[in-house]
C-alpha cells in the first residue's frame, strides 16, 4: 500500500471529488494582453513556434517549454503568458504541463538530472544510481535550489546503462565514483563529464565503420 | 554481414553535415525519385516489401497507398518519438546521419502526395534535434526541402517538433494529439491517420528507421532490397541490444539470422559466468523468450510464431543473476507511469499489477494472486484504444505463464523472510481470505 498518498475525504486521492460544481463561477477566460506583461523575448519565441503550424494551438509544447526556461517552471505566472500570447485558457495549458514528465508544475532545482530507471538502466544498476545522485546533491547546502534530481523512464541510451540526463546531455554509463564530480561539474557550470558524454561515442557495430 | 546500408560508415566525421553526406551520394536517391512519377516510386517501396520498423511491422507501401488521392491537405509525420524502453536505434540515425531522415521524408511525401511534414521527436533528445534543425537548415538552404523541390513540381515543408517527455506520444494517434498541442490522449481507430489523421487530414506516419531506408530503397531498387532477408520480412534491421550483455549497442543485421547470433556474437552475450534467463527480443512490450528460444530466427514471422513479436527491434538480455518479480515489477510501475488514464483497463489494470507484485515481492501474496494477476491482463488486452495496456499485459503475463514456480518461490521466500514460517499476514485481505478458507476446510472455522 502507499501510504504515502495524501488522503482527502472517505479516503479519496482527490481533493473535492464530493463537492458540486461552481456553477456560478466565471468561465476561464484568455489573460488580457493589457495585464498581462510578457517578456518580449519570450513572446518573440512562441510566435515564431506559432508560425511554423497550420494550427497555431500545434505551439503548445515549444511554447511552455520555452516559458519553462524563462521561469524556471511552467509557474501560474508563466502558463499566464503563454495563455496571453497564444490565445488559450490558462486551463488548456495548464491541463498539458501535467501530462508531460519534462515541463515541471512545481518549482524544482535549476539543473535537470534525470537518471533513467527502466528496465536496461536497473539491470546495470541504476537504482543505486539514483540513490547516490540523490543522496549527493541532498547533502550539498544549495542543492535543492541547484539539482532536480529524479528518476526518469526509458531515456534511450540502454547502451550507456546505466546512464543520466544532465540538462538534456546524456552521459553514462555512471558508476557510483562518478557522482561527486558529475554534480561538480554541474555546480561549476563545466561540460558534464566529457569522457562519458554519448555524444562522443562511436557505434557499437564494429563493422559499421570500413 | 558487410554490406551495411544505414549504418555505413556511420561514425565518419561529419556525416551530419550535408557536404560529407552529398560527397557519398546524398540526395541522389530524391533526385532520381523526382525523376520518376510518385506512382513509380511508391512502386518501388511496395516491391521493396519493407515493414515498418517502428513496432507493427506494418508494410511501408501499403500505408502509403492507403493515402486517398485528391488535393486535399495531407501530412507525413515521422515518428521519432523513440520511447520504447530497450531501444535507441533511431537515435543513433538521427544524430549521426540526419540528412539521410530528411531525404528519405522527401521521398516519401513525393509518393503519398503530402505537402507538409513534421518530425515529432522526443524532449529528452536535445542533441539529436539539434543535429536535426542543423541538417534541416542546410537542406532547406540547397533546395532539398522547400518550394518546388530541385525545379520540381514537389513542394514540402517540414519542421522539427519537439515532444516533453511522454512515452505514450510513440503512439501513432497520442502523438497526433500531441502535436496538435494537446495530451498525447490516444484516439479510437478507425477512422485510421491514412482517412484522418493530423488536423482531421489523410496523414502518413513513418519511424525514423523506415523512413530512413527509403533512399537506399530508391538507390538499390525496391526488387534488390527484396532480395535481403528473409521472404516475409525484408531487408537490414537495426538492432538496439542492451541489458546484461557484455557489448550493448546498435548492430545492423540482415533480417532473419538466428538471434543467438546476434545475443552472443554481436553482443557477446552476458557476462562470464551467467546464463541468459529470459529475453525481450522487440522492446519491453514484447512477451519475453527464455534460453530455449535462442535460435529462433531474428524476423518478424519467427517471431510471432514463437509467440513473441520483433516490435521495435529493441533486444533485453536479463541473465540468471536477476529475479524475475524485480524484471515484471520494474516493467508494471513504467507502464503504470506512462498510462495516460483514458481507459479504464489499462489505467486500473496497470495499477493493479503493480499492487499485486508488490506484494508477491513482500511475502503477502499467495499463489491464488498469480491467477488473478495473469486474468487480469487477460482483461487488459483488446479492449483500450490503444495498446500501451496490452504492452504491460503481454509480457507479465508470459512471465507469469514461463515462470510461474519461480514466482510461487519468491512468495514463499518473502513470506518465511518477513513474517516467518506460520501462516498469512492478516492485514492483507486476499491472503487472509485464502487463509481462512483454507481453515474452514480443516474445520476450525464455522463457515
Amino acid at each position: 500500500m502507499d501510504k504515502g498518498v495524501p488522503r482527502y475525504a472517505h479516503g479519496s486521492r482527490v481533493p473535492g471529488w464530493d463537492m458540486p460544481a461552481d456553477l456560478e463561477k466565471d468561465p476561464a477566460r484568455i489573460p488580457d494582453a493589457e495585464t498581462t506583461p510578457v517578456p518580449a523575448e519570450l513572446r518573440a519565441e512562441i510566435e515564431a513556434h506559432m508560425a511554423l503550424y497550420p494550427e497555431t494551438r500545434s505551439a503548445t509544447l515549444p511554447a511552455l517549454e520555452a516559458a519553462q526556461r524563462v521561469h524556471g517552471w511552467c509557474s501560474p505566472e508563466a502558463i499566464e503568458q503563454v495563455a496571453c500570447v497564444m490565445g488559450l485558457t490558462p486551463a488548456d495549458l495548464a491541463a498539458v504541463a501535467t501530462f508531460y514528465d519534462m515541463l515541471d508544475t512545481e518549482p524544482v532545482g535549476r539543473h535537470s538530472v534525470y537518471v533513467c530507471t527502466n528496465i536496461s538502466c536497473s539491470l546495470c544498476g541504476a537504482d543505486a544510481l539514483l540513490a547516490a545522485i540523490e543522496d549527493a546533491a541532498n547533502e550539498a547546502p544549495d542543492g535543492e535550489a541547484l539539482f532536480n534530481v529524479r528518476s526518469f523512464e526509458c531515456l534511450g541510451a540502454c547502451d550507456i546503462a546505466p546512464m543520466a540526463s544532465v540538462d538534456g546531455v546524456y552521459v553514462g554509463p555512471l558508476s557510483l565514483e562518478d557522482v561527486p564530480a558529475l554534480l561538480e561539474d554541474v555546480r561549476a557550470g563545466r561540460p558534464v563529464l566529457p569522457e562519458k558524454q554519448l555524444a562522443k561515442r562511436a557505434c557499437a557495430d564494429t563493422e559499421a565503420n570500413g | 554481414m558487410s554490406d551495411k546500408l544505414l549504418f555505413k560508415d556511420i561514425d565518419e566525421p561529419g556525416l551530419n553535415t550535408l557536404g560529407v553526406y552529398e560527397a557519398r551520394g546524398g540526395y541522389e536517391s530524391l533526385r532520381k525519385a523526382l525523376r520518376m512519377t510518385p506512382e513509380e516510386v511508391l512502386k518501388e517501396l511496395e516491391t521493396s516489401a519493407i515493414r515498418g520498423r517502428g513496432g507493427a511491422g506494418f508494410a511501408m507501401g501499403k500505408k502509403v497507398s492507403f493515402l486517398p488521392k485528391g488535393t486535399m491537405d495531407k501530412y507525413l509525420v515521422c515518428n521519432a518519438d523513440e520511447s520504447e524502453p530497450g531501444t535507441f536505434k533511431d537515435r543513433e540515425l538521427m544524430q549521426k546521419s540526419p540528412h539521410m531522415l530528411i531525404e528519405g521524408i522527401a521521398i516519401a511525401s513525393y509518393a503519398a502526395g503530402t505537402n507538409r511534414s513534421f518530425i515529432y521527436i522526443r524532449g529528452e533528445y536535445v542533441f539529436q534535434a539539434d543535429m536535426l534543425d542543423a541538417a534541416l537548415a542546410e537542406a532547406r538552404d540547397a533546395g532539398y526541402v522547400g518550394e518546388r523541390i530541385l525545379g520540381s513540381e514537389h513542394s514540402l515543408s517540414l519542421v522539427v517538433h519537439r515532444g516533453a517527455g511522454a512515452y505514450i506520444c510513440g503512439e501513432e494517434t497520442g502523438l497526433l494529439d500531441s502535436l496538435e498541442g494537446r495530451r498525447g490522449n490516444p484516439r479510437l481507430k478507425p477512422p485510421f491517420p491514412a482517412v484522418q489523421g493530423l488536423y482531421q487530414g489523410p496523414t502518413l506516419i513513418n519511424n525514423v528507421e523506415t523512413l530512413a531506408t527509403v533512399p537506399t530503397i530508391m538507390r538499390i531498387g525496391g526488387a534488390e532490397y527484396a532480395k535481403l532477408g528473409v521472404e516475409t520480412s525484408t531487408g537490414t534491421k537495426l538492432v538496439s541490444i542492451s541489458g546484461q550483455v557484455q557489448r550493448p549497442g546498435n548492430y545492423e543485421i540482415e533480417l532473419g539470422i538466428p538471434s543467438r547470433e546476434i545475443i552472443y556474437g554481436l553482443a557477446g552475450g552476458p557476462p562470464p559466468g551467467r546464463e541468459v534467463k529470459c529475453w525481450f527480443p522487440g522492446g519491453s512490450s514484447a512477451p519475453v523468450l527464455t534460453a530455449d528460444d535462442l535460435d529462433v530466427p531474428y524476423d518478424f514471422d519467427s517471431l510471432a510464431a514463437v509467440g513473441s513479436m520483433l516490435g521495435s527491434g529493441a533486444i533485453i538480455v536479463v541473465d540468471d543473476s536477476t529475479p524475475i518479480v524485480d524484471v515484471a515489477i520494474k516493467l508494471a510501475k513504467f507502464y503504470r507511469h506512462e498510462s495516460c488514464g483514458k481507459c479504464t483497463p489499462c489505467r486500473e489494470g496497470t495499477n493493479w499489477t503493480v499492487k499485486m507484485l508488490e506484494r508477491i515481492d513482500s511475502g503477502e501474496a499467495t499463489p491464488m494472486d498469480l491467477d488473478i494477476m495473469a486474468s487480469v491482463q487477460e482483461h487488459i488486452i483488446g479492449n483500450c484504444l490503444c495498446v500501451l495496456g496490452d504492452a504491460m499485459a503481454m509480457p507479465i503475463g508470459s512471465m507469469i505463464a514461463k515462470f510461474r514456480p519461480e514466482f510461487e518461490a519468491h512468495i514463499e521466500a518473502a513470506r518465511a523472510r518477513n513474517y516467518g514460517e506460520i501462516a498469512s499476514p492478516a492485514d492483507s485481505t486476499d491472503s487472509a481470505v485464502a487463509s481462512d478458507l483454507a481453515l474452514v476446510a480443516q474445520g476450525a472455522i464455522d463457515a
